[in-house]
Order: structure tokens, then C-alpha cells, then sequence
């Protein structure tokens, strides 16, 4: 099973201190100065929807955003172009990208450390029905693969995967590891992946 | 873009109508000859207009970053999917609703396209579509499959064809309807899409229906033909038909519909629009696209002779047999409820309360009520579509529909489930309170995606939104129920004519930059759908608007008569007192500390229509053209007041001399010594900023030159009143442009 279009959201740690409002100037500034290897075009503003995508830097080959979805804010990295490489290599590329930009928010001086990773949770997903149908099938063939990859991104320590439930929402998993990363934890991780 | 574009045909192969197939099938098929160079980029531009694929902003291939223009570096390279638009650029998918039915399928559908292709939002038009923004144009086909899987065409949602059949959303549930319009319009959609006499329009064509004359939710008085049911009795026997207007509509200029038959029976229904069809591709304008939609014909041939045009073509039609066949299933048409009619609670919490009060309407039939679900400006999440799903499967037969306010409603909700109803939405975020209040503001996407878009329509709708609704249950009744509605251009696809309050978006220059503005535009008619249009009053700096409503609202709440509406109340207290009201918001006092001024509504950007010229001296150097501008908007000014005085002829004149004296403040940049006569003005000004396109508006090119140009050759002709309301409306059009274009001196505008 080919796994395109990864998503993965970095839950924050003081959901209620997050205002979204300063993030557009943030995101603007991003564009300009072109800040990630994708191109990135514009920002959507989300914040007047109730439990919604927040502000989105809207890319050509990846968009990120502070998403409030499930009431569950988080920095989420959402892959849009295909990459080619193995499945694992796509699932690093989008885990590194979210913790890149969600490290940069997190140093970002107009946030005022008002934005950071929780250090434990995040959630995964394919936005593909068609490569990755929400289904038993998709779930026993990936097990393996998500194992894989969870046990490198946490170093060997314990998480636990919860599967989302509803069937029409994209494939996806809620992770939660049993200790606590910095962004910084999780990409050094993911570069001693890459490195082996 | 998406890795399982190729996947979609073999996957929903036997699901989707063979018709709808093979239009996607072709459609992919042109996608691949463009990006090979063998389909010319003009032709590729329309055709997948007439697949609802729409441009969005920075297609161009470029963004003003709020210091300087930024190329943008699409992967495709040159390639272009239409004049000026890269291939790369995001761009909108507009969706067709006939009348805005949807079923709790087709809600999942929406909810799984806008996660997978766009930025997980969807979004309700003013004309009851869907939207998705920032799609790639290689996706469209895999999105167009899916969507034709449940049902759903995105077929001549844009371009110069018969755009989405509206209808009043409460249709066959109001108690004050004729009879349930919802058939007829379904049909009417039905037989015109695709239809051969409707391929060769010079623009759009717009149909709407109601069940009656004097509610809102049709807006058959700004269509390019509205219906409005009727009944007579014709020896003793009950006959329903339609009261049929022609040549509505809003755009730069707004035109009533004038009435074409006062009653044109069921079966003359499909076989007049045709005919209309046909006269229109036959007659109607095509190389100048700001006289081609069908109320220039109108206006340009008389309502009479168009009439005598249509019943002609209608009597060489050949017969087909669809324009009746439809007629046996409209009249057994019938919706129905999912549980037994119910009593309303006598009590619930204060949230409960509030939100039944405005979000609630009792149905014709007894014991159901329609539920609105009041979406933050048309936008609505891929979970709360599934939820919302959910939830019109639990109360009703999946009875749902999109609204021209750009909302849901929920049909058939049994009085006594409404409690555990508001329940359920709040669970979904969708409980909001205040349906077609003050607060429901209306929007187009102006600066936020629109190409057109001039200032952040979306960013203001906002802010107001959330500004009122702090206190909105505090505001004076009367104040509580006016309608807001914003464009972010002139061209009105928020619909601010017939607003009580509206707004568009214009620029002008404050010490020497660009500065966002809103022209305000009082008084305009919601009920009588869309009864009359409102006037505008002046432009005001966009961050200044929040206090033109908090004025306005207080001068209303305090000085308005007894059951006195907006549009008395503004009409009563006049231009004058309005423009005393509100002018010093015009020209805030400079303070060098505040750029705020100078950004729009949630961009923090510094804004600009393009680069800033050079060496401007901040504001303290006024030029002569900024003194002619400035006579101009005083003489359209005086212009109204004349129109509101009854005196057409003096209003005319005085648009015109407007007009002219614009013209004049910009010839003057370059020949400091032109006469003062108007003709040589005219002249000039052609050589100079017309045939040099020094004028021409990016998107609307010489469109309101041609304004100056015909009111001079009609100069000399004795005016009506709606001859003067339109060129009332003209000039204001015409100033603006001659602001936009001395803005731009300096830097050429190819177009």
C-alpha cells in the first residue's frame, strides 16, 4: 500500500493560550522570506469557524496551518504533492516538516512562547480515500508500517496508537508517547533514522 | 497533484451517469492537450469555466508582499491554464445546487472533497453553489467524478452559460408561498444544462425562483429571469403559474427585472427560457463583455420589442416533448417528514431561547419547523458537514438546503425534537444564533481569493460579525434586524445592493499611498426579493467601517418613526444629514503614529492594488487631479440629491459634468492647460487614457470609459429617472476607475 499525502498535527501544550490572530503576520512573514523548501502562496484565515483549520499557509506542494480541528489545536504539516521514496520516507518527511515549523513557532518572539508542543501527542493521517481506504484492510496492512515508524520516532520508548473511529474520516491514528519530546527530541530522532 | 488522480475513472466506473462521465472524461482529455501545447489557452479558459473551474488570486503568477511584487515560481513553468493564469495556481471549484438541495450523502461527499483537495473548508455562495478554494486544476477531475457519483454537476457553474437555478430555500414549507416552486426549478435546471441554444452567450445567464412576492428568498428582481408563482382563477378554476421578469441584476451597475408576463402557465415554462435563450445568443452583446448580460439587451431594445422577439422565436421552436413530460412529476412532487408533527418546548435554556428566536420559522404544515444553520460567512468544516449529515438523517428525510444568505437550512424538524435539535448542532459548532440578523453578514470572498477582489470583504465580515455579536441581543430590535452585505469589488457577488447596509470595495490614496476602502451603500430592499436597491453615500477607509454601522445603528435605534424601516429611515433623513453623519470618518485625521489605515482587515500586509510609485511625498503635496476627483464625487453627490428630489433631468446633467470633471483632473497630468470644454475633455482623455489603455482596470479593461464615452453621445438626450439612476450609478463607477488609474500613473496596466 502506497502512503501518499501524509498528514501529521503536533498537538500544542496550552491549547487555551494559542491566539490564532498573530499567526497571520507570522505566516505572511513566511511567504516572504520563502522559509521551507516548498512554495509557499498565501493564508487563509479560518479563525471565525468553530473547531476548524485556525490560519492556514496555503503551499503549493504542502500547507501548514494551527488547526483547531476536534477542538484538539495543534501545528499540522497537510502533504499535498506526492513524493516519491519508500513509505517510511514519506511518513518522515511530513513528521519532520511539522516539527521544523512547529519548532519555528515555538522560537517565533511575536508568539511570545505561547506556542509550543505538548511533547506527547500528535496524530497521523492519510488524506487519500482512494490509496488509503478508512478500513480493516488499511489498518492490518499498516500496522507494521506505523510500528516501524513510531518506535524510531520515539527512540524505543512506549506510545500508544488509537485508531480513528469514524469511517468516513480519512485513515487516520491519534499517538501518544509515554514520555515526554521536544520538537528538537523528535528530529534528531528522525535524522538518526534517516542516518541509519 | 494528487497521487490517485489516475485511480478515480476505474474506481467509480457504473456509478457515475454516462452523460456526466463522459463531460469529465473530455474535460481530462483537455487538461492533457493543454498542458502539451495543442489546445490555445483562451479556448482551454472557457471550457473549464463551463466546468466550474475558476481562477483565484496571485494566478497571475505574482504577489505584493506587502513591500514589493514577489514572482511566484510555479514547478509548471510558463504553462498557463489562460490569459495570465499559471497552471500551478490554486484555484476555486465552483459546485452547482439547483436550488439548493443536498442530501446527507452528497453533505459527506462535500466533507471528503474539501479535506482531500482544499484547505478542509466549503463554502455557500449567495447563489446557494458550494465552493472549494486553492484546487489544483489536475484534481478537478478526480473532484468532479466524486462529485457526480453522488449526483452533484459541477457542469456551467461558471463561464458565459446558465449559471445555478436558485430558489427560495423554504419552498414548499412557507406559509405565505403560491405553491412549492422546487419542481419547476429542478426542471428548469434540468432541461437548460448543456442545452445547444445555450452555448453561444456573451455572459451568464441567471434564473431564480420564488413562491411569493414579498419575501426576500427568491431575489427574482436581480435575475437574469425570475419567476415568482402566482395563481388565478379562470372560470371558476384554480391556474398557477409565473409572474415572469426579465433583465435583473446586480454587477457594477444594478437593474431592476421588468416584467416580461404577468402569468406564463407551467407548460410555456422550459419553452420560454428557451426562446429567451435564443434571443439572447441571437441578439445579445459579445465583444464587450460590460454590456453583454442580458439587461443591456433589455434596456437597449425595450422591454416590448424584446417580448415581441421572444414570443416569435417561441412560435418557430420545434416541440419537445420535455418541456411538459416534467409536469406530472411537479405536481406530485412532495417532500415529507421523517417523525410525527410535534409541539413546540414552552421552555429551554437561555441558548435554546435565543437561538429559536432567529433560527427558527414555523412551517406551513403544523407542528414542523425549518432550522437555519447560521454559517460565519458561507464557511462550513469537513467535520461539520458529516455531523450535520448525521444530524439531518436523525431529525429528518435529509430535507436540506443552501440558502442565497449563504446558510443551510434543516426542512421538516418536528416542533418537539427542535430542543434536542439545537442540542445536536451545538455539538457541531453550528448553533450559532442570530439567522439573518444584523450578524449573518453576507460576503463575497473579495481580496481573500477573488482575482477582482479590491479590498478584504471577508476580513470586515469578520470583524463585524464578531464585534456585533457581543451585543448583538442587546441591540434595539429594529437595529437587530438589518441586513449586512459586503463586496469586495463593484461587481456585487455579495450582493450589497439590496442591503440595508451595504458595502464594496474601492481604493483610494491618503498621504500619498493606497488606503482600503469600502464605498457605503444605504437603503437597498431585502424583502419584495430584492425590492430596490440602495444608494451609495461615500467611500470610507475599510478600518473605519466598524463605527460607520456602530453610527448608523445608534442613529437608526434613536431616530427612526414608528415601524419606520431602514429604507424610510434613509430616504427620510437624506444624503445630506448621512454625509454630515459619516464625513469625518472619510478623512481621518493623519496620525503618523497609526499605520493601521494602511492594511486591510485581517492581512497585515501594506496594502496596494500594485507597486507604489517612487518619490511620493506623504500627503503634503495635493495635485490638481486630486482636486477634480475630489469636484467629481461632489457633483455625482449633488446628483443624487437632485434624483432623490424627482428631478431626473438635473440629476442626468450633473452625472455627466461628473464624470467629465474626473476626466479632466487626469488629462490635466498630462496637459496641465486642457480646455474646459467637456467634448474636448472627452477627446482628450480618449487619446490619452483610453487608446493609450492607461485607463484600463486589470480585470475590466475600458469597461468605464465606455460609460464617459456613451453618456457623452447620450448628452444631448432628456432623461428619465431610471436613465439618471443608472448614470448615477455609472459615474460613481467612472470615478472610481479615474482614482484606480491615477494610482496606477506611472506604472502601465496591460491587459
Amino acid at each position: 500500500m502506497e502512503l501518499q499525502h501524509v498528514n501529521v498535527k503536533l498537538l500544542v501544550s496550552k491549547p487555551e493560550e494559542v491566539a490564532l490572530e498573530p499567526l497571520i503576520p507570522v505566516f505572511h512573514g513566511w511567504i516572504q522570506e520563502q522559509v521551507f523548501e516548498e512554495l509557499l502562496l498565501d493564508v487563509a484565515d479560518y479563525r471565525h469557524v468553530h473547531a476548524g483549520p485556525g490560519v492556514v499557509l496555503v503551499g503549493h506542494q504542502a500547507n501548514y496551518s494551527v488547526d483547531n480541528t476536534d477542538e484538539r489545536m495543534g501545528v499540522r504539516y497537510n502533504r499535498k504533492a506526492a513524493l516519491n521514496g519508500s513509505n517510511q520516507d514519506r511518513l518522515c518527511q511530513a513528521m519532520r516538516a511539522a516539527a521544523v515549523a512547529c519548532q519555528r513557532l515555538e522560537k517565533e518572539p511575536r508568539l511570545k512562547g505561547t506556542l509550543g508542543f505538548n511533547g506527547r501527542e500528535m496524530e497521523l493521517f492519510i488524506n487519500d480515500r482512494l490509496l488509503a481506504p478508512h478500513d480493516d484492510a488499511t489498518r492490518e496492512a499498516l500496522r507494521a508500517e506505523f510500528e516501524g515508524f513510531f518506535e524510531k520516532l520515539f527512540g524505543g520508548s512506549e506510545y500508544s496508537l488509537s485508531y480513528v473511529s469514524d469511517r468516513r474520516r480519512p485513515f487516520g491514528v491519534s499517538v501518544k508517547s509515554s514520555r515526554v519530546f521536544a520538537t528538537a527530541d523528535l528530529l534528531a530522532n528522525l535524522m538518526a533514522n534517516l542516518d541509519s | 497533484m494528487k497521487a490517485s488522480n489516475s485511480l478515480w475513472q476505474k474506481e467509480l466506473a457504473g456509478k457515475i451517469p454516462e452523460a456526466l462521465g463522459r463531460e469529465v472524461d473530455i474535460f481530462e482529455t483537455e487538461i492533457a492537450l493543454r498542458k502539451q501545447g495543442k489546445l490555445e489557452e483562451r479556448l482551454f479558459a472557457e471550457t473549464r469555466l463551463r466546468r466550474g473551474v475558476y481562477g483565484q488570486r496571485y494566478d497571475n503568477g505574482q504577489r505584493h508582499n506587502g513591500k514589493a511584487v514577489q514572482e511566484i515560481a510555479y514547478p509548471s513553468g510558463e504553462l498557463t491554464k489562460g490569459p495570465h493564469t499559471m497552471w500551478d495556481a490554486p484555484g476555486m471549484q465552483r459546485i452547482k445546487i439547483p436550488a439548493g438541495g443536498l442530501n446527507a450523502t452528497q453533505l459527506e461527499t462535500l466533507a471528503e472533497l474539501a479535506e482531500e483537495y482544499s484547505d478542509g473548508i466549503a463554502h455557500v455562495t449567495t447563489r446557494q453553489d458550494f465552493q472549494l478554494h486553492y484546487v489544483h486544476i489536475e484534481d478537478t477531475p478526480s473532484v468532479m467524478r466524486r462529485l457526480a457519483a453522488a449526483g452533484i454537476t459541477t457542469r456551467e457553474a461558471c463561464g458565459n452559460s446558465v449559471r445555478n437555478v436558485t430558489a427560495c430555500p423554504y419552498a414548499g414549507v412557507c406559509p405565505d408561498e403560491v405553491f412549492d416552486v422546487t419542481p419547476f426549478a429542478r426542471s428548469l435546471s434540468k432541461f437548460l444544462l448543456g442545452h445547444p441554444d445555450c452555448q453561444n452567450f456573451g455572459r451568464k445567464f441567471k434564473h431564480a425562483f420564488s413562491g411569493c412576492a414579498q419575501h426576500a428568498c427568491g431575489l427574482t428582481s436581480m435575475h437574469d429571469m425570475g419567476l415568482i408563482a402566482v395563481q388565478r382563477s379562470e372560470h371558476g378554476e384554480r391556474k398557477t403559474g409565473f409572474e415572469t421578469y426579465v433583465g435583473g441584476g446586480l454587477g457594477a451597475v444594478p437593474y431592476q427585472a421588468k416584467l416580461f408576463d404577468p402569468f406564463l402557465p407551467p407548460e410555456e415554462l422550459l419553452p420560454v427560457a428557451q426562446a429567451i435563450a435564443r434571443v439572447f445568443a441571437k441578439y445579445g452583446e459579445k465583444k464587450n463583455r460590460s454590456r453583454a448580460r442580458i439587461k443591456f439587451l433589455i434596456q437597449d431594445l425595450g422591454i416590448e420589442k424584446f417580448r415581441e422577439l421572444v414570443w416569435e422565436e417561441r412560435k418557430s421552436l420545434p416541440p419537445d416533448p420535455r418541456w411538459t413530460e416534467y409536469l406530472e412529476g411537479a405536481a406530485e412532487f412532495k417532500e415529507s417528514p421523517l417523525k410525527p408533527a410535534g409541539e413546540r418546548p414552552l421552555l429551554g435554556s437561555s441558548d435554546f431561547q435565543r437561538w429559536a428566536k432567529t433560527n427558527i420559522r414555523r412551517q406551513k404544515q403544523a407542528g414542523y419547523s425549518v432550522a437555519t444553520i447560521a454559517l460565519p460567512l458561507g464557511d462550513i468544516t469537513a467535520n461539520q458537514l458529516r455531523a450535520l449529515a448525521d444530524i439531518a438523517r436523525r431529525f429528518t428525510k435529509e430535507t436540506i438546503r443552501t440558502t442565497v444568505e449563504q446558510n443551510i437550512v434543516l426542512r421538516w424538524i418536528s416542533d418537539s425534537d427542535l430542543a434536542q435539535l439545537h442540542q445536536a448542532l451545538q455539538g457541531a459548532g453550528l448553533a450559532d444564533p442570530g439567522a439573518e440578523t444584523i450578524v449573518d453578514i453576507v460576503t463575497c470572498p473579495g481580496t481573500d481569493t477573488c482575482k477582482l477582489g479590491i479590498s478584504s470583504s471577508r476580513g470586515l465580515a469578520a470583524e463585524l460579525r464578531k464585534t456585533l455579536a457581543e451585543k448583538n441581543f442587546q441591540l434595539d430590535e429594529a437595529v437587530q434586524s438589518l441586513h449586512i452585505k459586503i463586496s469586495g469589488c463593484f461587481n456585487s457577488c455579495g450582493q450589497h445592493h439590496v442591503a440595508d447596509l451595504g458595502f464594496y470595495g474601492v481604493s483610494r490614496k491618503m498621504a500619498g499611498y493606497a488606503v482600503p476602502h469600502f464605498q457605503v451603500v444605504l437603503g437597498g430592499e431585502w424583502t419584495h426579493n430584492g425590492g430596490s436597491y440602495g444608494m451609495p453615500v461615500m467611500a470610507i477607509p475599510s478600518k473605519r467601517i466598524p463605527e460607520v454601522v456602530r453610527r448608523l445603528a445608534d442613529r437608526y435605534a434613536t431616530g427612526r418613526k414608528d415601524g419606520e424601516e431602514f429604507k424610510e429611515f434613509i430616504k427620510r433623513i437624506g444624503k445630506v444629514e448621512l454625509k454630515g453623519l459619516l464625513e469625518d470618518l472619510a478623512r481621518p485625521a493623519a496620525d503618523p503614529a497609526d499605520r493601521s489605515i494602511f492594511t486591510d482587515w485581517g492581512d497585515p500586509r501594506e496594502y496596494s492594488l500594485e507597486d507604489l510609485g517612487v518619490g511620493e511625498c506623504a500627503g503634503e503635496v495635493i495635485s490638481a487631479a486630486d482636486f477634480d476627483l475630489a469636484g467629481a464625487e461632489r457633483e455625482v453627490f449633488e446628483a443624487q440629491l437632485a434624483w432623490e428630489k424627482g428631478q431626473a433631468e438635473q440629476a442626468g446633467k450633473l452625472a455627466y459634468e461628473a464624470m467629465v470633471h474626473a476626466a479632466r483632473g487626469l488629462v490635466k497630468l498630462e496637459d496641465p492647460n486642457v480646455s474646459e470644454d467637456s467634448d474636448q475633455i472627452v477627446g482628450e482623455f480618449r487619446i490619452r487614457f483610453y487608446d493609450t489603455q492607461k485607463f484600463f482596470d486589470p480585470f475590466a479593461g475600458g469597461k468605464f470609459a465606455h460609460y464617459l464615452f456613451a453618456a457623452q453621445q447620450r448628452n444631448q438626450q432628456p432623461h428619465t429617472a431610471d436613465s439618471a439612476r443608472y448614470l448615477i450609478d455609472e459615474a460613481h463607477l467612472f470615478i472610481e476607475a479615474a482614482h484606480s488609474c491615477y494610482q496606477r500613473m506611472g506604472k502601465p496596466v496591460s491587459v
